[in-house]
């Protein structure tokens, strides 16, 4: 794995050890490398043309140098020899003192599982092939009804290659394909228009096109929201009885749960999850995990950017708080366990607790019974993006396809709106978990402290007997209650 | 490395690509110095310093085009970019509205914008974590109840960038920015976490570090104890940071890509009353000292002034080369390119021009209803409108801020809200390339228990 930098830089265990050496030359408790090369590509279609081909590699060598809690941290986009060892002169900066690290005697971590072994990655395919794609996404895309007044599809893939060395003498390197779709459709009927949208791609390789996802799949998909659009109305207005479908609202557990577990903020006692391990803050029938290890998921990884193995961690087990997600520093400091969690943007960016894949475990009810018991409430299926404030918990999402439930049944199609909660009591809850668990397609994007990584979600259809939602019909409220 | 160095750079590249067969071509570059650290009560957390460059190069082969980028600038890595972008060319549909601007509307604004200044660059390390620590302890200071933080920041950036392409435009010109931030989290039972900004493209313009401190921590502590209201439809106040969030979701609602795809509520409504009369919004290229300004856009065209809604009137609509040709108008320079991809839509300095009520007035006139000081979420849908965002701030009594307020929603369209701008305050400030000062609208349902 690490023959990639030695072939392409010549870069051998001794530039390695001398690195670290420069890195650690004022002193410090730990440092690492960390050399990236990335190669990305991507097609726009809009219009039914192809209107941009891009195509771009970025890499460079980030080096970091740990000192108590203090972090220093350089990088440079210039593999050279003198290039990195001023880097890791400037991220040695922020010791004082010896250093306490005594040997630098690097070994190569033994191989882990390979999660995503591609055997042709996106990246090396033919444009034709990935032309041929994306204009499949958009015939569909404009079949599937004579309303459909716009369609643009994007296409995007990348092959990341890392290596890590650290001060602990482990070498670790990871081939990290990825690849993507998304298709956005515009409807039009007697002057209004209403947009829909879908996608999908995993840490695979084109093949994952081929069936069942394939592109036609998404852009019918991102074709019917838009078009049930068109005849939803106003969204309720306040607290009611909420059912989420499977798969992608699991962005819930992501924003309600996910963030509030990092463990820098809980170390630095600024998460409204801070003090809370071995309490209840959920109901009994939610276990959550968040996973790095399922093959080929957007957010696995087979280590994560400081080179520990990911693992499936379970977050809230029978509704009872068990783990915070960590990376090296914090682990560290809470005297954890790394739970393989340490994740960057890139070589430009400090490794931050991050998640991977964050889902619910099934439970053993009918979906169907779930809704048939709401009288009246709301059914979400598909959401856009979601937020939190980690200090006092309150978190959004937000519907992009949700229905009516009256007296069982689903009925009228609202329009989009966002939901609010409160992370450490929403899921206390959780009056019913189904049995479909379903994880989301594959096109999550994680933001945090100015970094994206990409990510997962899962939740089998679950209900929660009181949630705020945020639509505009008090009408519809009254009726309610 | 020089402006004039960059700029050779990429004109080199330029040339490069039109012997290489491309029929026009032009290529972005950026240099920059990154420093940036966060102290935490009171101890240095983190210290990261960093140089980088990359470029982007757009080639056209008649009206086909593709782009790629790379941050090594070596000869064979060059020659190696100009040959992929070619073969990708070939492969992308003839889009009839492609290519370079119009020769005649190249050029460069002449003026100083102030958009550099060396003062920064001569902050030692040192000054630049003491300013951090500053912020804090002002913070810390400020109440009992203040007992934590999420840690104070002090961000520099000097840069350069070049744009140069084969009608024979080349130009360059540097920046630099440097900011001071705090995030205090005010405790009395529960926890509230709040944040205060001052940013600068010269530090002696920057405010004090005590100031950012001291009105950080009025923004946490008068969180504290907040609660759910029951759902309504109140008039509700943004103040200047929430009510540039709108301002936000108005140029995405005028870019010229939003509108060639019928992705806007606003699409085709070029010269109708889409605001309330007492609303009138500038794009600003040449203010001194702006965010948003520069001498030209990343097209080569150079900065002006865009009126876009004029006493609630859409004016102009915010355009690129391609944008406007899809559109049969003019490019009004809002050309933006990062090294990846082709041109978009950004905006210059976007602003809410100020009114003339006071924001005391303003609040004096309401007897009941919501003073919104946080928005969270993605609730907003440019195609149609529609607006449902997370809401917190102060309920307001009689013409007064009572009581904090959290975890509601705050819900509407944005077609009827802009015409439901009753009053727009006179508190415009600019910290950022986006400014807006207190605005009352109407109409609004707030969604809680």
């Amino acid at each position: 794995m690490n023959r990639f930098f030695l072939e392409r830089y010549g870069l051998t265990q001794t530039d390695l050890e001398r690195y670290l050496a420069a890195a650690l030359e004022e002193g410090g408790d730990y440092a690492d490398l960390y050399f990236e090369h990335t190669t990305v590509s991507s097609l726009l279609l809009d219009e039914s043309l192809v209107k941009t081909a891009t195509e771009g590699i970025s890499m460079g060598c980030g080096v970091r140098v740990l000192a108590g809690e203090q972090t220093g941290y350089a990088y440079t986009d210039d593999l050279t020899p003198e290039k990195i060892i001023k880097v890791a002169s400037i991220a040695a900066r922020i010791a004082r003192g010896p250093a306490r690290v005594s040997r630098l005697g690097l070994a190569e971590a033994s191989p882990t599982n390979n999660l995503y072994p591609v055997a042709l990655p996106a990246t090396d395919c033919d444009l034709a092939e990935k032309l041929a794609l994306i204009r499949r996404a958009d015939q569909a895309a404009r079949a599937y009804d004579a309303r459909i007044h716009q369609v643009r599809v994007t296409y995007g893939d990348q092959i990341r290659h890392v290596l890590i060395a650290g001060s602990d003498g482990r070498v670790a390197g990871d081939f990290q394909p990825l690849v993507r779709i998304g298709v956005f459709a515009i409807a039009q009927e007697n002057g209004k228009f209403q947009a829909g949208s879908s996608g999908g791609g995993g840490r695979v390789g084109l093949e994952f096109f081929e069936s069942e996802t394939t592109p036609e799949h998404f852009a019918r998909e991102a074709a019917r929201q838009a078009i049930l659009q068109l005849e939803a109305r106003e969204a309720p207005a306040g607290d009611m009885e909420v059912v989420l479908g499977p798969g992608w609202p699991g962005i819930l557990l992501h924003e309600a749960i996910g963030h509030g577990l990092e463990a820098d903020f809980n170390r630095k006692g600024i998460s409204a999850f801070s003090g809370r391990l071995g309490q209840r803050v959920a109901s009994e029938i939610c276990t959550v995990v968040d996973d790095g290890t399922l093959p080929g998921r957007r957010g696995s990884l087979n280590m994560d950017d400081e080179g520990e193995p990911t693992k499936r961690n379970v977050l809230i087990e029978q509704g009872v708080l068990k783990h915070y997600l960590q990376d090296r520093l914090s682990a560290t400091i809470l005297k954890s366990a790394p739970s393989g969690n340490g994740r960057r943007e890139s070589y430009e960016h400090i490794p931050l607790p991050r998640m991977t894949n964050t889902c619910m475990l099934a439970g053993h009810e009918d979906p169907q019974e779930i809704i048939r018991s709401v009288k009246r409430g709301l059914y979400a299926v598909s959401f856009g993006g979601g937020q939190v404030d980690i200090t006092n918990g309150k978190f959004v999402f937000s519907a992009s396809e949700a229905y009516l439930i009256e007296d069982g049944k689903v009925t009228a199609p609202v329009k989009g709106a966002t939901l609010i909660g409160d992370g450490p009591t929403v899921l206390t809850r959780v009056t019913a978990v189904g049995n479909d668990l379903k994880l989301d397609p594959g096109i999550g994007t994680c933001g945090k402290n100015g970094q994206s990584v990409p990510v997962g979600v899962g939740i089998p259809t679950i209900k929660i007997s009181r949630l705020t939602v945020g639509g505009t019909s008090l009408k519809q409220l009254q009726a309610f209650q | 490395m020089s402006e004039n160095h960059l700029e050779k750079i990429a004109a080199g590249l330029v040339e490069r690509a039109i012997a290489a067969g491309g029929s026009a071509a032009d290529v972005i570059m950026y240099e920059a110095d990154e420093f940036s650290t966060t102290v935490r009560l009171g101890k240095v957390e983190n210290l990261k310093e960093a140089a980088s460059r990359a470029l982007g190069l757009r080639l056209f082969l008649g009206a086909r085009s593709a782009t790629a980028f790379s941050s090594d600038f070596s000869d064979s890595s060059l020659e190696r970019l100009v040959k992929r972008t070619l073969e990708m060319a070939r492969a992308t549909s003839e889009d009839p509205a492609s290519g370079l601007p119009e020769p005649k509307l190249l050029g460069a604004y002449a003026g100083d914008l102030e958009l550099y200044s060396g003062d920064i660059g001569e902050l030692s390390p040192e000054t630049r974590i003491e300013m951090a620590r500053r912020a804090e302890a002002a913070a810390l200071a400020a109440d009992p109840r203040i007992k934590n933080s999420e840690g104070a920041w002090f961000e520099a950036s000097q840069g350069c960038k070049a744009y140069a392409n084969s009608l024979g435009f080349s130009g360059s010109y540097q920046t630099s920015y440097c900011a001071i931030s705090v995030a205090p989290v005010a405790q009395d039972g529960g926890m509230q976490r709040d944040y205060w900004y001052s940013v600068a493209r010269r530090a002696s313009a920057l405010e004090s570090p005590e100031a950012v401190g001291q009105k950080a921590a009025e923004r946490a502590l008068r969180k504290l104890g907040a609660r759910k209201i029951s759902t309504c439809r109140v008039p509700v106040i943004f103040d200047p940071e929430t009510a540039r969030s709108l301002l936000s979701h108005i140029f995405e609602a005028v870019r010229g890509d939003a509108i060639y795809r019928s992705a806007s509520f606003l699409a085709g409504k070029l010269g109708e009353k889409v605001a309330n009369s007492n609303l009138t919004v500038l794009d600003d290229g040449l203010r001194p000292g702006g965010f948003g300004s520069r001498p030209f856009d990343d097209e080569g065209i150079p900065s002006g002034i865009t009126p876009v809604i004029e006493a609630g009137v859409l004016r102009n609509y915010l355009l690129n080369s391609y944008t406007a040709r899809k559109l049969n108008l003019s490019t009004t320079g809002n050309a933006s390119r990062g090294v990846a991809g082709p041109p978009g839509v950004g905006p210059k300095n976007f602003y809410l021009v100020a009114g003339p009520q006071t924001p005391a007035k303003i609040l004096q006139s309401v007897k009941s209803g919501f003073y919104v000081t946080d928005l969270i979420g993605f609730g907003v849908n440019i195609v149609n409108g529609d607006y449902s965002r997370g809401a917190s701030g102060l309920w307001i009594e009689n013409g007064e801020l009572t009581y904090p307020v959290e975890e509601v929603t705050i819900a509407g369209n944005l077609a009827g809200m802009l015409n439901q701008i009753q009053m727009v305050g006179s508190d415009l400030e600019f910290r950022g390339a986006l400014a807006a000062p207190t605005l009352l609208v109407e109409g609004l349902t707030v969604a809680g228990a």
